[in-house]
């Protein structure tokens, strides 16, 4: 079976994460972690902030940064400086946006347990009101008024998922480099049903190759 | 009964979906969008539309809304109760979650060395126009389809998605809202709803 190791690494990984401790050394980390606040904040206050930042996060991860500031900042639990910190580390993690942030705030706050605490508060909220809307949904899929309304939000989803595309091409893409990039992956995921997967692997291989050539050219140079 | 295997792939499907997202929830809707509809066809393209409709409406990151919600479907959809469909959407949730957790506790180790680090930028520098493309496919395969099996390629319009004129009024209606009026997601979907029920 191809898919059966990593599921039971993972499977380990969730019921016993004493070798994740041994790998990473976190007892070490838990402790450089204590620089964060200047008093212990108690893993049920991180839960329960979490759980309220999350709740109120409509759109994506970058909702959340506001939020972030009013309810950690302000308490003094995190400092202003740590904030773009732990934005930038976040966005250049995989994943979501938003756990990312919630990780490394709650690790910042208590370590390890922290960014347990704060990952399953962010997270909570939004599974049990997606699986509500779940379990609802399925039984008004065919109701004749559902099908009107849905007929009517579809094309404005393709929109909602475009706008921030262009928007994003013309913030980040600044060289003629980044535009081809951007639509030969296009291109090869739209019309060429290419897997993302193989082509972020691809390109970070073909990058990582450019960037060292690059660097060992200057160098000498 | 659903196939237990079932419940593996879907863990590890998420969890690779995890592990390649780079730049938010949009990047991820392509990857869950390639895996779940196009490799996999656990769910049909208009099932994914509503779902993504769904995630945008309701508070919390789109990625996590979405992988709890395809997790549900997916294994509702292959014939499970409500109960084992709630085991379907935690598979999937903890799995996208989980390469983020390893990933971001490593990275926190590195973190001042990888800050301003050469390489690690230059290879950033690759991947977030790449996520731009991403993001502009998922958007396009929710539009057209592409037919490779004659030998000119057949393109056509998705057909659940954008029924007749009327949908792409409303596709570039949101569009400008969106980019010219900077109006939030959650009115145009309202919006959107609103018109679709009077109109159809």
């Amino acid at each position: 079976m191809v898919f059966e190791w990593p599921y039971q690494l993972c499977a380990a990984t969730l019921f016993d994460y004493s070798w994740i401790r041994v790998i990473f050394n976190i007892t070490k980390m838990d402790k450089l972690a204590k620089t964060g606040p200047s008093e212990t904040v108690s893993l049920w206050n991180i839960f329960i902030t979490f759980a309220k930042i999350g709740s109120f996060t409509i759109g994506g991860g970058y909702a959340m940064i506001p939020l972030i500031r009013e309810e950690l900042v302000k308490k003094g639990w995190l400092s202003d400086e740590e904030l773009p910190d732990i934005i930038a580390l976040a966005q250049s993690a995989p994943g979501v946006l938003a756990v990312n942030m919630s990780i490394f705030a709650g690790y910042k706050m208590r370590g390890f347990k922290g960014s347990l605490a704060a990952t399953f508060g962010s997270i909570l909220p939004s599974f049990l009101i997606i699986l509500l809307i779940a379990m609802l949904f399925t039984g008004y899929q065919d109701n004749p008024v559902v099908v009107r309304i849905f007929k009517g939000i579809r094309p404005v989803v393709v929109s909602l998922i475009a706008v921030p595309m262009i928007n994003m091409a013309r913030k980040g893409n600044k060289t003629w480099w980044a535009w081809c990039i951007s639509f030969l992956v296009l291109f090869l995921v739209a019309f060429m049903n290419f897997s993302p997967i193989y082509i972020l692997l691809v390109l970070i291989v073909l990058a990582l190759c450019f960037t060292l050539w690059k660097e060992r050219r200057s160098g000498n140079g | 009964m659903v196939d237990p295997v079932l419940f593996l792939q879907l863990f590890w499907v998420f969890f690779v979906i995890g592990l390649f997202t780079f730049g938010g929830g949009y990047a991820m809707l392509s990857l869950i969008q390639t895996q779940v509809v196009v490799t996999h066809s656990w769910l049909s393209e208009s099932a994914f539309t509503d779902i993504v409709a769904i995630s945008q409406m309701t508070p919390g990151p789109i990625g996590i809304n979405s992988a709890t919600y395809v997790g549900y479907e997916v294994i509702h959809q292959a014939g499970a109760s409500h109960l084992v469909g709630i085991l379907g959407s935690l598979t999937a949730t903890i799995a996208v979650v989980l390469p983020s957790f390893l990933i971001v506790l490593t990275i926190v180790r590195f973190y001042t060395k990888f800050k301003g680090n050469k390489i690690f930028e230059g290879v950033m520098s690759w991947l977030r126009p790449a996520v731009v493309g991403l993001i502009g496919a998922a958007a396009l395969i929710l539009m057209f389809k592409v037919d490779w099996s004659a030998s000119i390629p057949d393109i056509s319009v998705v057909k659940e998605n954008f029924s007749d004129w009327i949908s792409w009024v409303l596709f570039a209606a949101a569009v400008v809202a969106s980019l010219v009026f900077k109006i939030g997601p959650i009115p145009i979907l309202l919006a959107g709803g609103l018109l679709g029920l009077l109109i159809y």
